[in-house]
């Protein structure tokens, strides 16, 4: 509903269908189909061997799919050379890590610029978005500092900032509160609260119960499966079943009622 | 709808550079491999060169158109040089000039009479035609060369060595020998002859005095200074001037291709120095190698985030190769200062000329090239194998 509601193009900018991932015997994935649509902020949550990270691999084509398709921004990705799905990630994709990953000794402003590298943007254009990417992230009294001379969530937030740099159509964010005291993680989550109502559509992946509550919509995954999405777009029964089977638990649990953050996710 | 994008030099440039500047300890240790070999090989070559360059200066003032005729060398006894053999060899068009000496036989000098006549110091005595220090390209430290005149007086010029053994480094009015019963007024003292250094531990007495002590007639050497352009046809034409029925009987030398050879004799020390450097330069490259592997294990969270950022695998091999070249050719470049410095405190040392030729710079910096490409190829590749999700697996 919230798509065609907003006026938003009906395509959904990360289609997965029936995508199945397995590493020798072990089943990550066992036939997962979400969309997420432009605009959209969405939580993957699910305790770790869930297959969120799995999944978080693949919508960040970082991994192929066993079996399954995805489409980025209107791209079949399956058919695509390792070359088209690098420039592919450059264009589309910008990835915020648990750890941050920022280059030691680099400062703020190279590390930002970092991530528009690879798409062929001259120098002096990247140190210039670079700059604007910190102000945007409230880091723009910062540009000069190194990682070592920054604060957890402050480090956070320049990663954020090279993972928006581009402009990217998604914004995949892995654990990004995990390594931050709560303070910082509130902080580093409103940030990207921010960032969702200015357009950015952003892919939490997050076993945080607490902070997926807070956003409109969550997919729990739970053994490979989508075991429930707020958003209402049909799993696959059968797997359901057994996961229904194998737990106990019922399809509405302790993560909330579902139509709530629907309906505020909806209303933005 | 996918742009087609490369990391330009100056990006691959600026990468390359942070990778080292932040590992400063590792560089330094890697990079010493190289730089002990590349500043081996420029030291042997600087060192050769400059020592070339000194033996040309010398030959260049001397001049390679000496040619010396003695008797030839060859197995049983070969007549002397003919009385006429100075006076033959000057009459010749290719014969600029022509000097010549002869060996007195039992001619000592003694600094005075009371010295032991066996107390020869190994000095000898030598008969003298013409102006032999300014045929063999030498001079006068002090005085000057004998008044070789038939009807001269008495007088004696001294050889370096003999000079100093006799203790007369400067002429002075009353500087004389004592030789042959009586004694003979010093007139000159000589410098060093380096075309026949054999000179230096003789005195010299015109032919009149060396008759009074016992002197044959016979030269032992005839000097000649030839035509630059005809020193090899004058070879022949000096043997037969000298000795027109047998010219079989005179040996002909061109005691500046005695200099050289006896330079290039180092040739083969050279070959084994630069055979060490070239050990260096294999084990230096072998250490780049290790590093860059080291490195590429170390940055598998770094290539994932890059890979992630949408680098593609040519883009990370080339960082990484990158690397490995600016870290070999900063080895290049300090041994390239350190063999020039080197060379240069040989050089001063020595009195010679700093000679490091072009090339051996160039072809130093080129082979840092090739060992850093050579040593980065495998880690590169390896680092361009690592798959992207080492940005989320690593912690």
């Amino acid at each position: 509903m919230s798509a065609a509601d907003r006026g938003v193009p009906a395509d959904p900018v990360v289609a997965l269908r029936d995508v199945v991932k397995t590493y020798g015997d072990v089943h990550a994935l066992r036939g997962v189909s979400v969309d997420v649509r432009a605009g959209e902020l969405v939580a993957v949550v699910g305790p770790s061997g869930s297959g969120k990270s799995t999944m978080l691999n693949i919508v960040g084509t970082l991994d192929r799919p066993t079996s399954g398709t995805l489409t980025i921004a209107g791209n079949g990705v399956d058919a695509m050379r390792d070359d088209d799905l690098s420039a592919l990630r450059a264009e589309h994709i910008g990835f915020v890590f648990q750890h941050f990953h920022l280059q030691a000794g680099a400062t703020a402003t190279e590390n930002v610029a970092d991530g528009l590298l690879y798409t062929g943007t001259p120098r002096r254009e990247r140190q210039r978005r670079a700059v604007a990417a910190l102000e945007r992230v409230g880091l723009g009294h910062r540009v000069d500092h190194r990682p070592h001379q920054l604060s957890g969530g402050e480090k956070q937030r320049v990663a954020i900032a090279r993972a928006i740099v581009g402009e990217p159509t998604i914004l995949l964010a892995d654990e990004p509160t995990g390594a931050l005291d709560t303070a910082s993680g509130a902080a580093v989550l409103e940030l990207l609260r921010e960032l969702n109502a200015a357009g950015t559509t952003v892919l939490v992946i997050t076993h945080d119960l607490e902070l997926a509550a807070v956003l409109p919509r969550r997919v729990r995954m739970r053994d490979g499966a989508v075991q429930e999405d707020s958003q209402g777009v049909p799993t696959d029964a059968r797997v359901l079943a057994e996961t229904i089977r194998a737990d106990g638990t019922g399809l509405v649990g302790a993560y909330g009622s579902s139509g709530d953050a629907a309906d505020r996710g909806a209303g933005r | 709808m996918i742009r087609r994008n490369a990391v330009g030099a100056a990006d691959l440039l600026r990468l390359g550079l942070f990778g080292l500047r932040t590992r400063p300890t590792r560089v330094v240790l890697s990079a010493l491999g190289i730089a002990i070999g590349i500043a081996a090989m420029i030291a042997v070559v600087g060192i050769s060169s400059s020592s070339k360059a000194k033996l040309d200066q010398v030959l260049a003032a001397l001049g390679t158109n000496v040619l010396t005729a003695t008797k030839a060398q060859g197995f049983g006894e070969t007549p002397p040089l003919p009385e006429t053999a100075v006076a033959s060899a000057q009459r010749q068009d290719d014969v600029l000039a022509a000097a010549g000496v002869g060996k007195v036989e039992q001619g000592y000098v003694y600094r005075n009479p009371f010295v032991s006549p066996l107390e020869t110091k190994g000095i000898g005595t030598m008969a003298a035609w013409g102006d032999v220090p300014a045929v063999l390209g030498g001079g006068t430290a002090s005085g000057r060369w004998l008044d070789t005149r038939p009807d001269a007086v008495d007088q004696v010029v001294l050889g370096s060595e003999a000079a100093a053994a006799l203790g007369i480094d400067h002429v002075r009015p009353d500087s004389r020998v004592w030789t042959g019963g009586r004694w003979i007024q010093v007139v000159g003292v000589l410098e060093p002859m380096q075309l026949a250094p054999d000179l230096d531990s003789q005195v010299f007495v015109p032919l009149g005095t060396a008759r009074r002590l016992g002197f044959t007639g016979n030269p032992s050497a005839v000097y000649t200074r030839v035509d630059p352009e005809r020193v090899h046809q004058a070879r022949d034409v000096l043997a037969r001037a000298i000795r027109p029925d047998q010219p079989a009987l005179v040996g002909v030398t061109n005691p500046s291709d005695a200099l050289a050879a006896k330079n290039a004799t180092d040739d083969s020390f050279t070959g084994l120095l630069v055979g060490i450097g070239g050990v260096a330069l294999l084990v230096g490259g072998i250490g780049v190698a290790n590093t860059m592997v080291i490195t590429v294990l170390e940055r598998r969270a770094e290539v994932g985030v890059r890979r992630a950022l949408g680098a593609r695998r040519r883009n990370i091999r080339d960082q990484f190769l990158v690397e490995s070249l600016l870290l070999s050719l900063l080895g290049g470049v300090v041994g390239v200062v350190v063999g020039i410095g080197v060379t240069t405190v040989f050089a001063i040392v020595n009195g010679a000329p700093v000679a490091v030729p072009p090339w051996a710079v160039v072809g130093g910096l080129g082979s840092t090239v090739v060992i850093g490409g050579v040593s980065g190829i495998y880690p590169a590749a390896r680092a361009a194998r690592i798959p992207p999700t080492s940005a989320l697996a690593a912690v």
